[in-house]
């Protein structure tokens, strides 16, 4: 099977007053036509900075992607130019982002910001464009589309933001939906719903999607493929359930285990990881997770390890065996 | 809506009447008007009494503010210093349109601002549209190309041209425009008044000669609307639905000019809003270096005159301007901003 997007060596900084954060240091991944791979990671990871340096919506300056190459369809997205680059945002990759109360125009009604990307992608007409965007609204969940899609962003909930932003996203049937967390800004119930929306439209469109999220629950149910990412880099990566069943990287290991249950017993504390991530400003020299890994050796310290093969179709980047506790 | 206008209508008249009071007594400290009645012969001492009491100088202050205010015509005033009421007064007070007369020429005041605020607006609007017009390009290209060199040399040289008193524009742009193009042979713009007498006042004369005061007048504006408009573009331009509009893989024209200039245009409104009253009320300074026969000319001339009717006939106006356009600004964001509904 061919992949759809074949990602190598990206890597993004930034250039600030501060010097240079180092959001994303070299990661490789691929994503396959119609499958859905789950990024996940603390907040200020590189989870997003990554996907944002695909499409080309990294401000530049301060942001500077530095090398790596991203093959999506045969291309090179990074060789493409901003026209180009136009044409396949929105058409053959759609993005949803994470707080739907800011990512929506408040001054244009959602009529107009559904109908703009099937007029500049799809050459509709104005009249075919408004016809297709009740039907997106409808298949989205939005109750009374015809009614609704003339209202502003703040006549509609929070959910429903977001319902109406995946709306917009699928207009042109992407082959790639980036999902940058969209549902951590919402309530419990509604990510469910939202989550459950996602999952219904990319089965029948055939989408693939990259979600982005730290919510490892949510994985669980969506993922076919999970890959870990720690301070810009990728650590560990596994189908979803190898990863559940045998974490590599003591990271993931960690994660697991700060996951909330609801058969764990009362009167246990909730798990969660010492100390914080480390500080982006400056350039890691030995693994990134050391200072707050329990298995960290000396070796740690001086070399980052590489990811290698730890399963079949598992990779971490580990000197340690988190099962053992011993060198691999 | 329509209540909301009549609720806003009624506060103004309430303001308008406390700022009518304030500048009622500023104006009793500015000198005395028949001091200059005369002309360059001092008032003799007879005359000035009768002065007084004609014009109901020697009324309390609050008694002129009423006449002022609501006229004296259904009272009898006493002319000729006797103690008995005489003649009924003849002025019908500002509620009713009448403002006065002016001391120094005797014509109402109402025909002599009517002569003098299309000079005034012709002068002000098109310094205004010039403004705006060239602030909207230099502010959205460096709020699009931030820190760029050309950026960098337009901020630089909007602070110069913000920080310059308009009167050192206004004579440096005479001594180049008009003394140095003469002595070149050049083709030297005109610098006072509003056309040349022996061609009459033409459209073309007007035009020719607005050249230099427009351009002196909106270079200060330009620098600080620039400033502005680029401060509002950057701010929009970081905005989450900015990036939602980049993912969707609009064109940047479309961006730029839809999604961040309508949601820029709200701040960039207010500002204008509240300049625009103001234009009524003239440019000092620049009418009167570039001798523009407009409203700031005349508030400065009858002003030192101690000319109270024209004086606050021109001070109303702009207050009445200011509150009208007030209105006018939180009408045109409840057109802007669906967000915004007033009830």
């Amino acid at each position: 099977m061919t992949s759809l997007l074949q990602v190598s060596g990206l890597r993004t900084r930034f250039h600030t007053p501060e010097g240079i954060v180092h959001a994303v240091n070299g990661i490789s991944f691929h994503v396959n036509e119609g499958e859905t791979v789950a990024v996940v990671g603390e907040s200020g990871c590189g989870k997003s900075v990554s996907m944002m340096s695909l499409l080309g919506l990294i401000p530049t300056p301060p942001g500077e992607i530095v090398s790596g190459t991203a093959v999506f369809r045969g291309n090179d997205l990074f060789k493409k130019s901003e026209k180009e680059l136009e044409d396949t945002r929105g058409r053959e990759i759609a993005m949803i982002f994470q707080d739907p109360m800011t990512s929506l125009n408040p001054v244009l009604t959602v009529e107009r910001q559904l109908i703009e990307s099937l007029r500049v992608h799809l050459g509709f007409t104005k009249e075919q464009a408004q016809t297709r965007a009740v039907e997106l609204l409808e298949q989205v969940g939005i109750p009374d589309a015809k009614r609704r899609v003339k209202d502003y962003p703040h006549q509609f909930s929070g959910g429903m933001r977001q319902r109406v932003m995946i709306a917009m996203s699928l207009s042109c049937a992407p082959s790639l939906l980036i999902a940058d967390e969209p549902t951590t800004a919402l309530d419990v119930t509604i990510q469910a719903q939202i989550v459950e929306l996602v999952t219904r439209i990319r089965d029948s469109l055939h989408t693939a999607v990259i979600w982005i999220t730290h919510d490892l629950g949510v994985v669980a149910g969506i993922a076919d493929r999970v890959i870990v990412m720690y301070a810009g880099f990728i650590v560990e990566e596994a189908n979803v359930d190898d990863l559940y069943d045998s974490p590599g990287h003591p990271y993931t290991v960690s994660l697991l285990a700060a996951l909330p249950r609801v058969d764990r017993r009362r009167d246990q504390r909730l798990k969660s990881i010492p100390g914080a991530p480390p500080n982006m400003l400056i350039e890691p020299r030995g693994c990134p997770f050391a200072p707050r890994c329990e298995f960290a050796l000396e070796k740690c310290r001086q070399k980052n390890p590489l990811l290698t093969q730890v399963g079949p179709n598992h990779t971490a980047a580990c000197w340690v065996n988190p099962k053992t506790g011993a060198l691999r | 809506m329509f209540q909301f206008i009549l609720k806003r209508l009624a506060q103004g008249v309430v303001l308008l009447l406390i700022v009518s009071i304030t500048l009622f007594l500023l104006m009793m400290e500015v000198g005395d008007p028949i001091a200059t009645m005369g002309g360059r012969t001092v008032t003799r001492p007879s005359d000035r009494e009768r002065l007084t009491r004609q014009l109901g100088l020697d009324k309390p202050i609050a008694v002129q503010y009423l006449y002022w205010l609501a006229g004296n015509d259904w009272t009898q005033i006493d002319t000729d210093g006797d103690g008995i009421p005489d003649k009924s007064g003849t002025r019908l007070g500002i509620l009713r349109g009448d403002f006065g007369k002016s001391l120094v020429t005797k014509k109402p005041v109402t025909e002599m601002i009517a002569e003098r605020i299309p000079n005034t607006l012709i002068l002000m609007l098109a310094s205004e549209v010039v403004t705006i017009f060239f602030a909207l390009i230099f502010g959205i290209y460096s709020a699009l190309k931030q820190y760029s060199t050309l950026d960098n040399i337009l901020t630089t040289l909007l602070f110069v041209g913000y920080s310059m008193p308009i009167f050192f524009i206004s004579l440096m742009s005479m001594y180049l425009f008009f003394i140095l193009f003469k002595k070149w042979g050049l083709p030297y713009l005109p610098t006072v008044g509003m056309f040349d007498p022996e061609v009459g006042k033409t459209p073309l004369q007007v035009l020719w000669h607005m050249i230099l005061p427009v351009m002196s007048l909106s270079v200060i504006y330009f620098a600080a609307y620039s400033r502005y408009i680029r401060g509002t573009m950057l701010e929009v331009l970081s905005q989450d639905y900015i990036r939602t509009a980049k993912s969707k893989g609009l064109p940047r024209r479309q961006v730029v000019y839809v999604h961040a200039l309508k949601n820029a245009a709200l701040p960039i409104v207010t500002v204008v809003g509240l300049d625009l009253p103001f234009l009524l009320g003239g440019a000092v300074v620049t009418e009167r270096i570039f001798a523009w026969p407009g409203m700031g000319r005349l508030f400065l001339d009858h002003l030192s005159r101690a000319d109270v009717s024209v004086v606050m006939g021109s001070l109303m106006l702009v207050a009445g301007a200011v509150v009208v356009f007030q209105i006018l600004t939180d009408i045109v964001y409840a057109w802007l901003d669906p967000r915004i509904r007033y009830t």
